[in-house]
């Protein structure tokens, strides 16, 4: 779940909502919270679909724009060049052979938790952040 | 036995049968080697990764009026302008004027001589500035223009040194993480870094530098390109196993090919975080069967070959010589190794991927007949080691 906040609601604790009176499993995979700037809130939300929808509907209540995504982390397939760099560097495998013949590198997004050492450790510039 | 001159004729009759390093060994296994050898005219290998001896010669052409360039910038890249009037040698591994390198450590190396080098290919738009003292014959003090490599007169790569035979693997055995041309390492071998296409890699395939030599016609990149001398650091001697395949280092070669047929997507920038900028290339050589002795060094497997594991937070830099083990690229497929009986990640910086799509490549073109092998004009060495820097006086 991505939350993008045009001008940031500071004061208020978020999370500590969403967890408290939500009963939901939050997990935080990357926040950009600073006053008066645009931010940025990245969760992973486990809990029934109704606290979820529930929750929703308080993050509605701030002047936030809400996407269903996972995709904060981008590799382009088109600038990889399959060397293996980056597995080492993966610590989910989400960047990995496709199989041990061919030694393609894919990229599964599900599995992806966005610690972005790919980024850092890619020598083509195949990972980059969407934010 | 056959010779270079029947395999060309097959070639060029389209009737030659071609198959990959990875393919011959199957082959071989299954026909055995008196009857591959016959059957087989050529072996395509391949490699493609950083390569940081690489670099290419320009030749811009004369402005009205002219200028003999002393300093040259492309897209604020210093190229080396030494040389006669408008020509400058760009280097994989220049910095960007004014890149903070490891100031910020660890630096990030966006963008250096390989990337202009990829640009370049890519028919992309560069800027060019130069400056002079000014002569009589050659006035202008300054320039700066835009050009694209189909406005060059030539564009000539000159590597002096590509396609290392074998190549260290790279490990961290220290308490904080280091940047190397290997990569980032982790602290306690957390990984390690391995850097050869293995059992498709070119050296591997012809140990003892029987076939490839100088004037041996090469797929650089995209363009038919020759071995001009041996490379620099040329060592071919080194520890070697049963079959005679180096287990260190070796042998290298000096490339060079014209970048206007070269392809984009086989010379890439790298940029190596805390270490500095290279370039990526992609390179094909094809072995012409002769006889029975080159088909058997060419069905080499990823499990003959080792290379040794070096710590590059103290044995490399300080140069004792020390290697930890060493593992086979068989092994080092798997994902996973162990090193002083502990669990280690394998990465690696040479893709494998690439050279595969090489060796395809190459070996379509030598079988439609656009191919042809040549027989080197000169053996590379196939004996002598390489010195050591002294650190001494005058006297």
């Amino acid at each position: 779940m991505f939350f993008h906040f045009p001008q940031c609601e500071t004061e208020k604790p978020i999370v500590y909502h969403l967890v408290k009176d939500y009963n939901l499993i939050i997990n935080i995979f990357r926040a950009k919270v600073t006053p008066d700037e645009e931010g940025y809130l990245v969760l992973d939300v486990t809990g029934e679909e109704q606290d979820i929808q529930r929750g929703l509907e308080f993050m509605r209540t701030f002047n936030v724009q809400i996407e269903k995504t996972t995709r904060g982390l981008n590799w382009n397939k088109e600038l990889c060049t399959h060397c293996g760099n980056c597995i080492p560097h993966c610590p989910t495998h989400a960047l990995h052979f496709i199989d041990s013949e061919t030694k393609e590198i894919v990229f599964d997004t599900d599995v992806c938790i966005e610690c972005l050492s790919c980024i850092k450790n890619c020598p083509f510039g195949a990972c980059s952040s969407l934010f | 036995m056959k010779t270079y001159e029947e395999i060309n004729r097959k070639i060029e009759s389209k009737k030659a049968v071609v198959l990959t390093a990875e393919e011959i060994i199957g082959y071989v296994e299954e026909k055995g080697l008196e009857k591959a050898a016959k059957e087989v005219d050529v072996v395509t290998t391949a490699t493609f990764g950083p390569m940081c001896s690489s670099g290419c010669f320009l030749n811009f052409g004369h402005s009205k009026p002219k200028i003999r360039m002393t300093e040259t910038w492309i897209n604020d890249v210093p190229a080396y302008a030494g040389i006669a009037a408008v020509d400058a040698y760009l280097g994989a591994t220049q910095l960007r004027y004014n890149d903070p390198a490891n100031m910020k450590y660890p630096g990030e190396f966006e963008y250096g001589g390989g990337h202009v080098i990829e640009d370049l290919v890519e028919g992309k738009t560069l800027q060019l500035f130069g400056l002079s003292y000014g002569t009589d014959d050659y006035p202008r003090r300054e320039i700066r223009t835009y050009f694209t490599i189909d406005d060059l007169n030539q564009a000539t790569m000159v590597n002096p040194r590509n396609c290392y035979q074998n190549y260290n693997i790279a490990i961290n055995c220290s308490e904080k993480a280091i940047y190397t041309y290997l990569g980032m390492l982790k602290p306690e071998m957390k990984n390690l870094t391995y850097c050869s296409a293995g059992q498709l890699s070119p050296l591997l395939n012809d140990p003892f530098y029987r076939i490839i030599g100088v004037g041996t016609r090469v797929w650089l990149a995209g363009a038919h390109g020759h071995v001009y001398a041996e490379g620099t650091q040329h060592s071919p001697d080194c520890q070697r196993g049963p079959t005679g395949v180096p287990w260190e280092g070796a042998g290298t070669l000096a490339l060079t090919g014209n970048m206007k047929q070269m392809k984009k997507g086989f010379l890439r920038g790298v940029s190596l975080k805390g270490y500095g900028v290279s370039l990526a290339v992609g390179v094909g050589i094809p072995i012409p069967i002769l006889d029975e002795e080159t088909l058997k060094y060419t069905t080499v497997r990823d499990r003959d070959i080792r290379a040794p594991v070096i710590d590059y937070s103290s044995d490399y830099p300080e140069k004792t010589g020390k290697v930890i083990c060493e593992l086979d690229y068989e092994e080092l497929k798997q994902g996973e190794v162990t090193v002083k009986g502990k669990k280690v990640e394998v990465g690696c910086l040479s893709s494998y991927n690439k050279a595969l799509e090489i060796a395809e490549l190459l070996k379509g073109e030598i079988k439609k007949g656009d191919f042809l092998v040549s027989p080197p004009i000169t053996r590379l060495p196939h004996k002598g080691g390489m010195q050591s820097l002294e650190i001494r006086g005058e006297k």
